[in-house]
């Protein structure tokens, strides 16, 4: 108990530091709010227009897949912190502490909530202006909004992990695309999952990334009429499954990644 | 006096490069052990191992009393380390670093605040405070990295090559600070390559090579051993050459030696600027003209030298990789 209370309150200090940095680095802020402004309108004209879904609209059921993917995507910011840490060789300081040992895992995945945050935000409004509505109620998206959420604070230790893993911070990216885009593609995202190969739709009914994006969709009221319900389980179940995959990956990823961080030093 | 840092038979090999190879090191409570080496002699490594941040593959130590595999956490709680690369944060400001390192020893807020400000007036780092580290000059980098190391008083403090990069005046200040620290009885490992800064600080003095002890004792003791300072005379006509030989070897306390390709003559003496001035006296009274003239300090390369018989950074094939591997280190 008293370890976890260490880690919040240590965690807390590193997130503060993170958060005075977000604004002294304004650079990558912007970049967190114009890419998703551009993935909206790029998929809702290039794609929303030349793709029919029968008895709905491909704009308002692409947007969910937006939002799911964006998400992910941002999660590469904690792999990138971490490994920036390492580079700048102020984890040997750290480490060097009496501090909780998972505090900087801690504090950074929970200040990249607020890129999260800031970017389903910018996404929504974005989404707005091209069309896309919620029909559920404010209470049923705010559960939707908090579904993504929770699901990116969890691939966050992934990519944190990755983060102590990598040798540079060049790498973090390269290393990330190879574990996202598959996700991200080989899903519902963007295309219905029985549209795809035996396979691929195999993969794609059991890909976390499609239970978070189909239990968004539902709580969005997104999902047209005219395709048929899932069949498989975790699409049928999505908040659900989502939920045992936050608590899975943080379960694996959380205890691996401090580990890791035990022996992560700046060498040199 | 018990050992405030103890460490036995330290290995640490990366690979087939063996950074550390059986280092013992000691420094008694309230003491500066100073350890001198040229670059990859394994000093940071060593370092890296006694503030937990590496395991060592063999070899106990013991910091404050506390052993360092069975309790890191402890360990961590009574040092502070200042590193070579300095390790403070580019974005936040000089106060945001000191303060935030201040809560992580877990101070509490008050008393990080205070102990940071406290520390940045006695840096003379106050006008700073509020900037970021980004427009910080590479000494004030190393104060306030320095200062980082301070916030909780640990007793044992580890600072590793402290001055390296650093210009004349900011080398003295920073003397000035770790001589004061020691006086309140702090005790400090201290790396460096400059056997001036190990004269300057140090009680005790470890030499290393290739991760292992080659020579150790006092700055006197080891003065003793590669011997004093020397004169060097350079001499701009041949025809005077044997006079200032005659000159030199009255004062000299050894063996002179003549490099004729630069005409230069370099004698050891005993004594110091009093026997440069009677030197210089000599030198007048037979209208001998020189170039330059001027006493020169034991360096490392000296104690190298005198000690294995090559120069530190002149080395054989297998250092190559040493350097390498253990970075500076």
């Amino acid at each position: 108990m008293k370890r976890f209370i260490h880690a919040l309150a240590d965690g807390s200090v590193i997130a503060r530091r993170n958060v005075i940095k977000i604004g002294r680095v304004p650079e990558v802020l912007v970049f967190v709010l114009i890419s998703p402004i551009m993935f909206v309108l790029l998929f809702a004209y290039v794609f929303g227009g030349s793709i029919d879904i029968p008895g709905g609209s491909y704009r308002e059921f692409l947007i969910g897949g937006i939002f799911a993917q964006t998400v992910v995507f941002g999660a590469t910011f904690t792999g990138a912190g971490i490994a920036d840490d390492i580079h700048k060789g102020i984890i040997n300081r750290f480490r060097s502490l009496p501090m909780s040992q998972s505090a900087v895992l801690v504090g950074r995945t929970a200040s990249d909530v607020i890129y999260n945050v800031l970017s389903l935000l910018i996404m929504a409004l974005s989404g707005f202006v091209v069309g896309w509505r919620f029909h559920e109620g404010l209470l049923n998206a705010a559960l939707g909004f908090g579904l993504l959420l929770l699901f990116a604070y969890a691939f966050s230790w992934i990519m944190g992990y990755i983060g102590l893993l990598v040798p540079s911070v060049e790498v973090i990216n390269n290393a990330a695309f190879m574990v996202i885009f598959p996700l991200t593609f080989i899903a519902n995202t963007f295309v219905p999952a029985e549209n795809l190969p035996t396979v691929l739709r195999v993969f794609a009914e059991w890909n976390p990334v499609s239970a978070v994006t189909q239990a968004a969709r539902d709580l969005f009221g997104n999902l047209p009429a005219g395709i048929p319900e899932p069949t498989v389980w975790p699409l049928r179940n999505a908040v659900l499954y989502t939920l045992i995959w936050v608590v899975l990956i943080i379960a694996v990823f959380a205890p691996l990644a401090v580990r890791r961080y035990q022996t992560a030093a700046k060498r040199g | 006096m018990a050992n405030a840092i103890e460490a036995y038979g330290l290995v640490k090999k990366y690979g087939k490069v063996t950074a550390l190879a059986g280092l013992d090191l000691a420094a008694a409570e309230g003491t500066v052990l100073g350890v001198l080496g040229p670059n990859g002699a394994g000093k940071t490594t060593a370092v890296s191992i006694l503030t937990t941040l590496i395991e060592p593959d063999a070899g106990e130590a013991t910091i404050a009393g506390i052993d360092l595999r069975k309790d890191p956490h402890g360990v961590r709680s009574r040092i502070g380390l200042s590193g070579q690369a300095v390790a403070v944060d580019e974005q936040l400001t000089g106060f945001e670093n000191l303060d935030m390192i201040g809560r992580l020893y877990r101070l509490g807020r008050t008393r990080s605040r205070e102990r940071a400000t406290e520390l940045l007036e006695r840096f003379d780092l106050t006008e700073a405070a509020g900037r970021t580290i980004k427009t910080y000059s590479g000494g004030m980098r190393r104060r306030l990295d320095l200062a980082g190391a301070l916030i909780a008083e640990p007793p044992v403090l580890f600072l590793d090559e402290p001055t390296a990069g650093l210009d004349p005046r900011s080398r003295n200040d920073l003397w000035t600070v770790i001589r004061e620290l020691v006086g309140r009885g702090t005790t400090l490992l201290l790396t460096t390559q400059y056997l001036e800064e190990a004269d300057q600080l140090a009680n005790d003095i470890v030499v290393i090579d290739h991760g292992r002890e080659i020579a150790h004792g006092t700055s006197r003791q080891l003065k003793r051993m590669i011997g004093g300072e020397r004169i060097e005379v350079a001499v701009i006509s041949h025809e005077d050459t044997p006079k200032v030989q005659r000159i030199l070897a009255a004062h000299a306390s050894g063996e002179i030696q003549h490099d004729p390709a630069t005409n230069t003559l370099v004698a050891p003496i005993a004594g110091g600027a009093e026997i440069l001035t009677q030197v210089l006296r000599a030198l007048d009274a037979e209208g001998v003209m020189v170039e330059d003239i001027g006493l020169r300090r034991p360096t490392l390369d000296d104690v190298f030298l005198a000690i294995t018989g090559r120069h530190a950074e002149e080395a054989p094939v297998a250092t190559g990789e040493a350097v390498a591997a253990g970075g500076t280190a």
